[in-house]
Formats: C-alpha cells, sequence, structure tokens
C-alpha cells in the first residue's frame, strides 16, 4: 500500500497538470527503508513527449547523490500518461529499475476527473496496490 | 588502486549486497569483464547480447555520461569512479 499526504499528492497531480499535453516525472524522495514519501522532487521530462519520459542522465545523477548523502531512497517515482489510463505502460515495465519504489501512473486524459493509481514493478510483473491519502491536520 | 564502481540497488544481488565495489581495467569495456569476473552475471545486466550499453542503465565516469565519451569505449584509469544507476525513464 502506498501511503502518501495531501501535499504531495496534490504537488504530483498539480504537476502533470503543469506539464500536460507532455508526460510529467519525478520522484518523492523518503528515508532509506522507512517505506514514507516525504520530499517531493519534480524533475524535467528531457523527453518533453506526450508518450514518453526521462530524466536527463545529469538530473539524474545529481538527484541520487544527493539522495545517498541525505541517507534518502526513492520511494515513489511517479510519472503521467496524458492520453491513456494511469496503467503502467510496456515501456514503462522494461525500463523500471527500482523494485523498491511505488510507481505512481497519473492520467490527465480527462480534464476534471484525475487518475491517480500506484503499482510495484518487479522482474516485469506489475502489482496494483491500494493508494491511502493522508489529510493533514488544519 | 583499483577504480571504485558505485552500484544501483537492483544490481546489488550481484555484488552480495555492496553498494560500491572495486575493479580494474582500462576501458570501460575491459572494467565490466573485470566486475563480471568477480560478480557473476553483472555484464549481462549492463551490457546486451550485441556488445551494446542496455539503453536501461546509465554509466558515469567521473560523473560523465559515458553515452558522450564513447561508450563501452571510454578509457578509465585507477583512480576513477564509475556510477551504474538504473535509466528512469518509461512511457
Amino acid at each position: 500500500m502506498l501511503t502518501i499526504d495531501r501535499p504531495t499528492y496534490d504537488a504530483i497531480v498539480a504537476h502533470a497538470r503543469r506539464d500536460h499535453p507532455d508526460e510529467a516525472c519525478g520522484v518523492v524522495a523518503g528515508p532509506v527503508g522507512a517505506d514514507r514519501p516525504v520530499r517531493f522532487i519534480p524533475m524535467l521530462n528531457a523527453a518533453r513527449s506526450p508518450t514518453f519520459y526521462e530524466f536527463d542522465s545529469t538530473d539524474l545523477l545529481r538527484l541520487y547523490r544527493e539522495m545517498d548523502d541525505r541517507d534518502e531512497e526513492p520511494a515513489v517515482i511517479y510519472h503521467s500518461h496524458t492520453a491513456t489510463e494511469a496503467y503502467p505502460s510496456r515501456t514503462d515495465i522494461a525500463y523500471a529499475g527500482e523494485p523498491g519504489a511505488h510507481y505512481v501512473l497519473v492520467s490527465t486524459r480527462d480534464p476534471v476527473d484525475i487518475e491517480f493509481r500506484s503499482f510495484r514493478i518487479s522482474d516485469g510483473a506489475v502489482t496494483e496496490e491500494p493508494v491511502t491519502v493522508i489529510d493533514t491536520a488544519g | 588502486m583499483a577504480i571504485e564502481v558505485r552500484i544501483p540497488t537492483i544490481l546489488r544481488s550481484h555484488t552480495g549486497g555492496a553498494k560500491a565495489v572495486q575493479a580494474s581495467g582500462d576501458t570501460l569495456a575491459t572494467l565490466i569483464d573485470d566486475l563480471d569476473s568477480q560478480h557473476s552475471g553483472i555484464k549481462g545486466r549492463l551490457v546486451t547480447d550485441e556488445g551494446a550499453l542496455h539503453r536501461f542503465v546509465n554509466v558515469y565516469v567521473n560523473d560523465e555520461d559515458v553515452r558522450f565519451t564513447g561508450a563501452l569505449d571510454t578509457a578509465v584509469k585507477d583512480g576513477d569512479s564509475v556510477t551504474i544507476l538504473p535509466a528512469v525513464a518509461g512511457g
């Protein structure tokens, strides 16, 4: 199960809406082993494409360095689909390189309703999991 | 002296869980061969059957993406630092 706080959830959705019709992508980092997404890090989609996303390779190195220095790992890796459902594509599955991460897919195909779903992707196998959004006090 | 190679989580099953290992070579290709002789199977995760770097991994020599420095022919020397990361990409 993915447990995520409301501000982070909203930030992912806002990023996906902002970059529509291109795919948006990013990470929510968390302390190693804690399974807790806390630090929202929107990334540039170097592909700038409605059908593909890729972290720029220099940004990727910087991101992993920084997470390493802070004892963090990618708790969530998110990206959007802008014309199709929020389900991992064959390409998503082929590339998935973080079996410990929650792969969040957001679909912006509908201008009003958002689809926000989370998956584990490991060795080519996709498992959907429930998403719990925690509303913070106030 | 040797070359430090930083290993991503997904490949640590080949290195007994180690985050960084030492290897030697004068190009990235020979370095990966040496790595594979110590950590069996790791080469297949980095290099295709056709002998090119997998699209799914990024390899850096001293912070430079090797795609821009000659890929597997990139020269390496003692004291260099090699970082392997899974590409974060999809469709």
